[in-house]
This record gives C-alpha cells, sequence and structure tokens, in this order.
C-alpha cells in the first residue's frame, strides 16, 4: 500500500523557480473563476463578485502554499485554511475543487437542499473546511487557538486565515491580532481581502477602517500590502513572511487589495454590490470575457 | 438599593460606638462559619486530570488567580495560555485548541461567558460539537458585586445552546469529581464555578458525581427538594431544620441540568409530597423551568415551588444578606415551606 499523496509545496522543496509557481498559480486562479461562474449561474445569484475578486488570493494559497492531502483532509500535519467570511464559500469550494479535495462534478449542488456545499461555509458540511465562518470576527480567534495547539504539540503545520476588510470592524479581530503577537505565533498567516466593499456599501462609508496597514503593525504584525490580484506579489509576500517572520516568532499578515469581479470586465464595471446580481443571459459572457482576459485577448 | 440597613448611627450621634458594617468584599462567604471547606477544588481536581491526560491545557481572561486556575497554571506552564482581557479570543482560540485534538478548560466569570462570548461559544465550539470546557466563576449570587457580576440568569442563556453540558456543582466534593467526567465527555461543556475555599458537603451522604444523573441525597415523606448548586447545601440544612418541625423532607440533587435527568427527578415529583425547586439562578429559565418543562411534557399534574432569585437586577451589598433578602437563606426556605404546607 503506497503513502498518500501530499501536496507539496514550494514552502516544502524551495525548488520550483519563481515564474514556474505564478505560471501554475495565474491558470489555477483561471479554473476557480471559471468554477465560480459556473456555480453562480446555477444559483442565478450569490457572492460570485468576491469570489472572482479573491480567486488569486485563493489559488496562491491552495496551489503554492497548502500542505495537505487530497483523499484525507483530515491528515493531521495539515496546514489549516481558516475561512472566516463564509459568504466567500462560493470560492473556496472551487479552490477546493481545484485541490482535489471536493469533485468538480459536485460544484453543481451548491447552495442546494442537502448539498455538502452551502452557501455560507460550515466545517460540519464540506471536506477541507476547517471553521465554520459567517459570525465575522471569528476566525482569528479560532486561528490563534490552532497556532497555539499545533505549537504546543510539536507540529511544523502553519495555520492560514482568511478574513475580508469588513471583518476589521468586529473588535474581536483586534482581540486575536493582539493575542497573535503576545503569543508571538509565527506559524500563523493571516490574508485580507480588502476589497472596499461590504453588507451596506462601500467600507469608508459604513466604518472607516484605514490606515490599515498602519493598525497591523501597531499590533505587532509582520505586514504588507499588495494588489491581491497580482499573482507574483502575492507569492512573494508569502515567500517574505516565511523567510522574515515565522522563524522569529512574528505572525504575518497579508493585506490584499483586490477588485471585486476580478477577471469579468462586464462584472468589474457593473455597481459594486455585495451580493452582485448577473441576468440569465449573461453567464455566457462572463465566461467568455474570463476566458479571452486569461488566454490574453480582449473580449 | 438597600432597602433594611440598620446598620449606621443615626445623624449626630457621637458617643456611640460605630458598629461593623457588612461589606460586599465578603465575597467567598457563602459557606457557614466554622464549615468543612477545601481550597481552590476546581484547581487540584484540574491539575490532577491533566497529570492522566497529556491533552488536556487551560487558558483564562486575566482572571486566572480568581477562577482558581492559577493552581493549574503553576503546575502546568506550558499548558496554560493566558488570553488576556478577551472573552471572544479566550473561547474562539479554546475552540482552535480543541480543534487540535486538546481538551481546553477555558475559566472567566460566568456574566462574561454567558453574556459577552456566547457568539464564539455558539458557533466555534458547540455547533462543531468541539470538547470545551467552559469555567464560569460567581455563577448566581456568589459575589455582592452587583448585576455587572453576578450571573443570575447564566443557566436561561446557555440553555438553549445546543450539544452544551451543563453542571451547577455543589461543593468540594462535586467540583473535583466533575472535572475528570467534563474532560472526558465529548462536547462542550459549562461549569458554574464555586471558588476559593469552598465546602464539603456530599461527604456525609452516599454519593458519587456522575454526569447526567440526579442523586436522591435523603429520603422524606412530606416534601421533595430538587436542588443544584450551593443550594443542595442549603436544601440539606433546612431539611434538617424542617425535621425541628416535624416535617419529613427529601432531597435529590441534580447538579447537571442539560441533558437533565428527568426520570429520576419525575419519579419524585410524581407522589403526593410538596414539591420545591431550589436553585441560586434567576426563576426565570434556571432548573424550576427544567423541571416545570420535565412535568408537563410528561402529563404530570403537579404543582412546583420555586426557591430562586426574582427576575430583576440584583442588589449589591454582602452575601449573607443578600441571600436572605432574595430567599435563598436557609431560614427563609425553611419558613416558605412551612408556609406551604399552612
Amino acid at each position: 500500500m503506497t503513502a498518500p499523496a501530499t501536496h507539496l509545496t514550494d514552502h516544502d522543496t524551495g525548488t520550483t523557480p519563481f515564474d514556474e509557481r505564478v505560471a501554475a498559480v495565474h491558470s489555477a486562479a483561471y479554473r476557480i473563476r471559471h468554477h465560480a461562474l459556473n456555480m453562480g449561474e446555477v444559483q442565478g445569484q450569490g457572492y460570485v463578485g468576491q469570489a472572482l475578486g479573491a480567486a488569486d488570493m485563493l489559488a496562491a494559497v491552495y496551489g503554492d502554499q497548502l500542505r495537505f492531502r487530497a483523499e484525507d483532509p483530515h491528515w493531521e500535519a495539515r496546514d489549516r485554511f481558516l475561512l472566516s467570511t463564509g459568504h466567500y464559500a462560493i470560492g473556496h469550494y472551487a479552490a477546493l475543487a481545484e485541490a482535489g479535495i471536493v469533485p468538480v462534478e459536485e460544484l453543481e449542488t451548491y447552495g442546494s437542499d442537502d448539498s455538502r456545499l452551502p452557501m455560507s461555509g460550515m466545517s460540519t458540511y464540506t471536506p477541507g473546511m476547517e471553521i465554520s465562518g459567517g459570525s465575522l470576527g471569528h476566525g482569528l480567534t479560532i486561528a490563534v487557538g490552532m497556532a497555539l495547539g499545533l505549537r504546543y504539540q510539536g507540529s511544523s503545520a502553519r495555520v492560514f486565515n482568511f478574513l475580508s476588510d469588513g471583518e476589521l470592524d468586529e473588535g474581536s479581530t483586534w482581540e486575536a491580532a493582539m493575542g497573535a503577537h503576545h503569543h508571538q505565533l509565527g506559524n500563523l498567516t493571516a490574508m485580507v481581502d480588502i476589497n472596499a466593499l461590504q453588507a451596506d456599501g462601500k467600507t469608508d462609508t459604513v466604518l472607516r477602517t484605514e490606515p490599515v496597514t498602519e493598525k497591523w503593525e501597531s499590533f505587532g504584525w509582520y505586514t504588507q500590502r499588495v494588489d491581491g490580484n497580482d499573482v507574483g506579489a502575492l507569492l512573494a509576500a508569502f515567500d517574505n513572511a516565511a523567510a522574515q517572520a515565522a522563524a522569529v516568532g512574528r505572525p504575518s499578515v497579508i493585506l490584499c487589495d483586490t477588485k471585486v469581479g476580478r477577471g469579468v470586465p462586464l462584472l468589474e464595471n457593473r455597481e459594486k454590490a455585495h451580493f452582485m446580481r448577473i441576468e440569465e443571459d449573461e453567464w455566457q459572457t462572463c465566461r467568455e470575457q474570463l476566458t479571452a482576459g486569461y488566454e490574453g485577448k480582449s473580449a | 438599593m438597600s432597602t433594611t440597613s440598620t446598620t449606621t448611627e443615626a445623624p449626630g450621634t457621637t458617643t456611640a460606638v460605630k458598629p461593623k458594617l457588612k461589606t460586599s468584599a465578603m465575597i467567598a462567604s457563602f459557606a457557614d462559619p466554622g464549615q468543612k471547606t477545601a481550597p481552590a477544588p476546581f484547581g487540584h481536581a484540574l491539575v490532577k486530570a491533566a497529570q492522566e491526560n497529556e491533552k488536556i491545557v487551560g487558558l483564562t481572561a486575566d482572571l486566572g488567580k480568581y477562577t482558581d486556575m492559577h493552581i493549574f497554571a503553576k503546575a502546568f506552564p506550558a499548558r496554560f495560555f493566558q488570553m488576556g482581557m478577551a472573552e471572544q479570543l479566550l473561547f474562539g482560540a479554546a475552540a482552535g485548541l480543541a480543534e487540535t485534538g486538546l481538551v481546553p478548560f477555558a475559566s472567566t466569570y460566568s456574566v462574561f461567558a454567558a453574556r459577552r462570548a456566547y457568539d464564539f461559544l455558539c458557533l466555534d465550539a458547540a455547533e462543531p460539537n468541539l470538547n470545551v470546557n467552559i469555567v464560569g466563576g460567581l455563577p448566581g449570587l456568589t459575589t455582592g458585586y452587583g448585576p455587572s457580576h453576578q450571573a443570575t440568569e447564566d443557566m436561561a442563556i446557555f440553555r438553549g445552546m445546543p450539544n452544551l453540558t451543563i453542571v451547577d456543582p455543589c461543593d468540594s466534593i462535586d467540583i473535583e469529581q466533575a472535572v475528570p467526567q467534563l474532560a472526558a465527555s465529548e462536547g462542550p461543556t459549562y461549569l458554574r464555578l464555586l471558588r476559593g475555599n469552598v465546602p464539603t458537603v456530599l461527604d456525609e451522604y452516599d454519593y458519587t458525581f456522575e454526569l447526567g444523573k440526579a442523586k436522591v441525597l435523603r429520603g422524606g415523606n412530606d416534601v421533595v427538594f430538587i436542588s443544584s448548586g450551593l443550594m443542595t447545601m442549603r436544601a440539606l440544612q433546612a431539611a434538617k431544620a424542617l425535621a425541628a418541625h416535624n416535617v419529613d423532607v427529601a432531597v435529590v440533587h441534580t447538579p447537571t441540568i442539560k441533558p437533565f435527568d428527568a426520570e429520576t427527578v419525575l419519579a419524585e415529583i410524581n407522589t403526593d409530597r410538596l414539591a420545591v425547586t431550589l436553585e441560586n439562578h434567576s426563576v426565570v429559565g434556571g432548573l424550576f423551568e427544567t423541571v416545570a418543562s420535565a412535568v408537563v411534557t410528561a402529563g404530570v399534574g403537579k404543582r412546583v415551588v420555586p426557591v430562586a432569585l426574582p427576575d430583576q437586577f440584583l442588589d449589591a451589598g454582602a452575601l449573607p444578606t443578600l441571600h436572605d433578602r432574595y430567599g435563598l437563606a436557609t431560614d427563609r426556605i425553611v419558613a416558605k415551606v412551612l408556609a406551604e404546607l399552612g
């Protein structure tokens, strides 16, 4: 009997040329976006805009960073990815399919009765879903406990928490930010999707969170702010965090400015909304625009 | 507001000796003077359990010394995590620790666990049914600091949380025996902590704590007390006092509030005896309503008399004063039973 295959990453091997890593993540992000559009079409609506915006972040973490075994989602030595923003589940499911943890065919059940893929992500439903997000501001607190627990047990597994800029409104996020720094959790990385949009409108009109970079720096985190739709910048940020912060017991945050609807001009230019409405006859156009953009052609 | 202050001198009196005031600093004084007690039974029980189970870890939100968690922290410094005065982090992190296979005991005051961190306990610990053990200090009326510290409705809040086991121990024996069982049980638990020098009461009875079980501590023909927490101590005292009035009282101790041992309790209640519930909690949502629900569900036509805290924010003051004021004192229980019996 052969041991289950472990998804090794450059974190382990350090041998893959940077441009090859970028190319691999870039193509994974394209497939994640494609999956998300297909899932949105089944529902007729959904958080497609967020999934498209965050696809590069999700592709980078699953394609380039996480150690996991697709056929054994509870493998003890796995790196943990915690989706705090439960409504981003559509993007996460697409990433889990890309990672081979969830079958691609199952994605069409998204949000349906008795599906393992509910609209808001839940650990009890979906393989590879570590926590039940959705009540915002929880993910980073759980991540602190996981990072403490893994370190205490001598594990080299790392914890990644994906959160949104809207979650920076929640006081618990900052309780956890203090806790991670106090306990010197170098095995913890937070990824903040800054799409400048939340349920009631633009972030700067709902509750101003800027200056975000200075906030995280002042909480003691190794802080980088990048274009979250630039795969090369994302991977360089992960590399920097590993080299500069992890070894000295400093938690890392990668602040990712992203664009809602990224990769599909029709949606990038539509009025931004938390819950984006897409007409029945527009889905095919969206897919064509996505593919044209990926292949370097203008739609 | 105090309504019965008799301890201050009249203005203008210069010759009288100033009487000693009763103060709210008597925080652990629900024990009777001279009563047998055990120091920090929770802390010592957790250390003992941790010696046998290496998965047990402890954490607190800046209240280690006040929840007897400091005993564990001193014994196992590497297994203790101070989370600061941040209760949302405390319980989110406890869930995260449990996700990695550890068995966390997380302590704070009951008011903060129940009121402030409910969402985190509910979604991060209870929904995934993790072995997160909540340790809540100052349950019910065990402090004179007023509503900011008095968790008079903690069970009412927590009873609605699916998967959560709720334990309301009577004394040091209950706590010592409960801790390893809480650690061994799957899913989240809530322990209503009695801290400091905790009375030792149940060693005088043929009793062992069993999670999920009610126990008949003594039989009696006229009245049956159904009690939990420190009110079982008062129930036993009241039963002895009522014997002097030729009233024969049975006492049934129900330290596990959820899941509730309705079978044992209903068998005791469904008799001709006067049935009285006694709890260190609001009359809303605690033991009385748990028993009432079991009685109605079973179709038993039976009146049940509650001894419980009133549905109001309580006064600050010294505990003996407050226990007397709100009917938890032994004398008040005796008087209530005699009045009920006419």
